[in-house]
This record gives C-alpha cells, structure tokens and sequence, in this order.
C-alpha cells in the first residue's frame, strides 16, 4: 500500500465518523453503556476476589508443644518446622507470654494464681505460604516429636475455601458473560450502521476498489468507534474509583475492608476497557464489512 | 476491443439471459445495445465487466480472456472499464468531487494527479462548479453527468453504460448523449444499453439487437427498429 493510499484510508474512516452522524453516534452509545457495566463489574469482582485473598492469607495455625518439653527440644522443633517446604513463618510464643496476653486481654486479677501452675503450652504460630496447604502441613506437623496438638480451626478454614472458590468461578462466569455480552451488542450495532452502507460497498467494488481497499476505512472507523466509546468510562473508572479508594477506606471503620489501590489498578481497569473498546471495534466493523464484499 | 465467443449465461433461478452470443466490436466504436425488456442487454454489458460471469463461452477484453482472472484480481478488469448506470450509482456520502476521485484512488494514483484529473474530467462533463456538493443536491442529469465523469476518470478504453438516460427527460438525455459522444471522439470505446428510439434514430451508430439471449441484427448507422 502506497503512503498516499493510507492516508486516504485514515482521512476516509475518520470523515465517516462525522458523516454518519446518527449511526456513529448509536455505535459510541453502545459501547459505552457496556464498557460501563463492564467496568463496574470488573472493579467489583477484582476487589472482592483482593477481599477473598485477604481472608484466606490471615489463615494460620497453632501448634501446642509437649508442655514437658525442655528449652532446646522446643528450639530443635522450631528449626523442624521451618524445614518443612510450604511453611512461609514461623513465631513462637512461649506459655508466660500467652498468660500475660490472657490476662490482658481478660483485665481480671483472679489469674494471677495461674502464674504459679501456668496450665498454658508453650506454642509456635504457624503460616503456610500458600493458604490452601494448611492442613496437609498441619498433619505433618502434628506427627512430629513433642508436638501435642495442631489447631488451624479445622472445619471452619475448609468452609472459608470452599466458598472463596464458589465465588472466584461465578465472578469469572459473569465477567466472560458480560464481556461476550457486551461484543455481541456493540458489533451487532456497529453492524447495522454498515448494512445500511452495504450499497455503496457495492458501488466502490463496481468501481473497481479490492477488497481491503474498501475494508481499511471501516477498520479505521471501527478503531474509533470503540475509543471515543470508551472514554466516557475510562474516565468514571478513573475519577469514580479516585473517589471510592479516597472516601470509602477512611469512612469504614471495619480494618478487613480494603480496596486494590488506586495506581495501579485504575489504571489497569482503564486499560482493559480501552482495549475492550477498540478490539470490539474493529472486530465488529470488519465482519460485517465481510458480508458485503462478495458482490 | 471485446470478442464474445458462443456465450451463455444461465443464472441460478433457471432464467436463461444470454443463448450463444456471439460478437466483436472495434476499439473506438460507439455500439446501442437494444432490445426489448429481458431479452438480455443487462447481462450482455454485466458480461464484460465481469458483473456476471458467463455460464459457458468466452469473453474477451482488450484481448484478454476474463475467465483467467482470479477472484481478487476482478478489480483490475473494472478499472479498464468505466461503467454508467440508470441509476448513477454515485457513493451519496461522498461529495462529487470525492466520487469521481474515488476511481482513480482506487488504482492509487498521487494526490496531485488525482487533484488535476478530477477537475478536468468534472470539466469536461460540464459540471465543475458543483464539486463541493452532494449526490443529492444535484438533478438527475447533473449525476449522471458525474457518474460519466468517474467512468471515465482513470482513462478506460470502454465505457459502457446501461440505459444512462432511462431516469432522465428528454432535454437532458441530449446534454448526457453530447457527453458521450465527446468521450467517444476520444478513442474510447463505448457500448450504450438504450430503450430510446429518439437517440438511436437520430444519432446513428452501429446497432446490436438482442432477443431472447440471442444477436438478432447488427448493423452499421441502424435503426432502433422496434415500436414504442
């Protein structure tokens, strides 16, 4: 293709943007309306996906040692423990502390005659560094020597798992739905503007124009259609959760509430929808220019 | 300039629109293709810009046979031809002068060349000073004038035109014939599918009639021969 041809194919695309006036401007509607849902949904399902992760990575469990254990059987255990593969940390806590921390905790004085006979163990506080290995580690680590009980809230830990898993495969369900959704109805939009075209289609290739000659503009069209649609939602995406990360975070008082932060996820997010946009576009322009080049 | 040899064209609904023609017409001749409704004249000049292809027979264009073009390379047949049609055919978003420039970006020529012969041939069809306007501010002979001036916009050596007065009056089909003729003047060959018995009685050229698929007569300086 020669450079004059090109850019006869860009000025050619962006003048039909301006000459179709009412079509082009149901395409742009189209496409933002669902890059919007597409957004919010997406900002949504990553946040309570982070919200999951968050939860799952607090899972930790409690290892009661042998309380007639001496000094240096309980530093070899800690040195057993953090041989194991899938241990990510490893923190003791020795019987006087964890008294100490009852007491506190309970602000009562009566527990003061514990001091004398501590009934507490000595215990390390464990961490996988992948959550879900917990209770195969557990079980390991349960066979050891000098080790009297493993707790990681068993039961209730499986729970939590189960339904962070139910909700990462419905989120991905949805987000694939909404996203097929939102190409279907922005080509076939874009597909109706180009039938009402397919005669003149018909008239440049009786005028002698090859097929790409005639499909470079509506790509170039198609292109622009998809990002001038989306501005309208990078821009709430980025201002809405500019709001959100700014507002939301400081009023909730509940610590475990904690949204992805601003950069780089905003940005991430406009991304995407740019990129949603313009190969949305352009798919949907050139297939149905397809159509129409057989004549 | 174009041979047809033993040419049929049978199309998928089982309507036979041409029957074994056969025909050779000059460079620089000006041919009336008439005959009544449906006896064919259409598919004759669809044959030779490869609108349609032939069922069987050979048709050839400036000596080439146009059943050895590949699918993607039909294109290059079209831009030897220019082509007028009843209905002009013009693109309607595009302006006249970006009408008939469209031919000549179609063979990629540089926007200067594009620029000047544009102009000229606007000029030539007497129709220069509407350039900046639409399809469908103009009068139907003022469209056709422009779809004449995009035929012939790249320099075809044939021009046909199919019934290219039919949706005009009569004063203005003159002006349309006037043009013709002038383009004809220049060496280009023109075929001229034609319902009107006026011109062909009055502007004499050869004649092809076609009936039923078939060439009935064929004669230098004819008739229209049939009555209206």
């Amino acid at each position: 293709m020669k450079f004059n041809t090109a850019k006869r194919h860009l000025r050619e695309g962006s003048k039909n943007i301006f000459r179709n006036g009412w079509m082009t401007i149901a395409s742009i509607g189209a496409v933002t309306v669902t890059l919007i849902l597409v957004g919010v949904f997406l900002a949504v399902v990553f946040n309570l996906n982070k919200f999951a992760s968050n939860i799952e990575s607090d899972v930790e469990m409690s290892v009661y040692l042998d309380p007639t254990l001496a000094e240096d059987q309980v530093q070899s255990i800690e040195g057993q423990l953090e041989s194991i593969d899938k241990v990510g940390s490893v923190t003791y806590s020795s019987k006087e502390e964890q008294l100490n921390q009852l007491m506190e905790d309970m602000g009562q004085t009566e527990w003061d005659l514990f001091e004398q006979d501590n009934p507490l163990s000595d215990t390390y506080t464990v961490k996988t560094s992948d959550p879900h290995d917990i209770a195969s580690v557990s079980e390991e680590i349960s066979k050891l020597d000098g080790v009297d009980k493993v707790d990681y809230g068993q039961g209730t830990v499986e729970n939590l798992f189960a339904v962070n898993k139910y909700a990462r495969i419905i989120g991905a369900v949805l987000i694939v739905g909404l996203v097929f959704t939102a190409i279907f109805l922005i080509s076939n939009t874009i597909k109706i503007t180009i039938i009402a075209r397919s005669r003149e289609i018909g008239i440049m290739k009786l005028v002698g124009a090859t097929n790409s000659f005639i499909r470079w503009p509506f790509f170039i069209e198609g292109l622009l259609l998809g990002v001038l649609g989306a501005i309208v939602p990078v821009a709430l995406v980025l201002g809405g959760y500019y709001y959100l990360s700014n507002n939301l975070t400081d009023n909730i008082s509940i610590g475990f509430v904690e949204i992805l932060p601003y950069a780089p996820f905003a940005f991430q997010l406009a991304g995407i929808l740019l990129a949603i946009g313009a190969i949305i576009g352009v798919w949907g322009s050139v297939m149905s220019v397809r159509k129409f080049l057989k004549v | 300039m174009i041979d047809m040899k033993g040419v049929h064209k049978t199309y998928s609904n089982g309507v036979t629109a041409l029957n074994g023609v056969d025909v050779h017409i000059d460079s620089g001749e000006f041919v009336y293709l008439v005959g009544p409704s449906g006896a064919g004249k259409s598919t004759f000049v669809k044959m030779i810009f490869r609108g349609e292809k032939p069922s069987t027979g050979i048709v050839k264009v400036d000596n080439k046979d146009l059943s050895t073009y590949k699918e993607r390379h039909i294109p290059r047949v079209r831009r030897k031809i220019g082509v007028v049609y009843q209905d002009f055919k013009l693109l309607p978003k595009l302006t006249i002068y970006e009408n008939v420039a469209f031919a000549l970006e179609v063979i990629e020529e540089s926007p200067k060349v594009i620029r000047d012969r544009v102009m000229e041939v606007l000029d030539l069809v007497g129709i220069k000073d509407k350039a900046r306007s639409f399809p469908d501010e103009l009068s139907g002979g003022e469209q056709q004038r422009v779809a004449i001036a995009r035929a012939i916009a790249n320099n075809p050596k044939v021009v046909i035109a199919d019934e290219p007065t039919g949706n005009l009056d009569p004063e203005t089909s003159w002006g349309i014939m006037k043009v013709l003729e002038d383009v004809n003047n220049k060496g280009t060959t023109i075929i001229m599918a034609t319902h009107s018995k006026e011109i062909v009685n009055t502007i004499k050229k050869r004649v092809i009639a076609i009936e039923n698929g078939r060439i009935v007569r064929d004669e230098a300086g004819g008739d229209y021969g049939y009555e209206v």
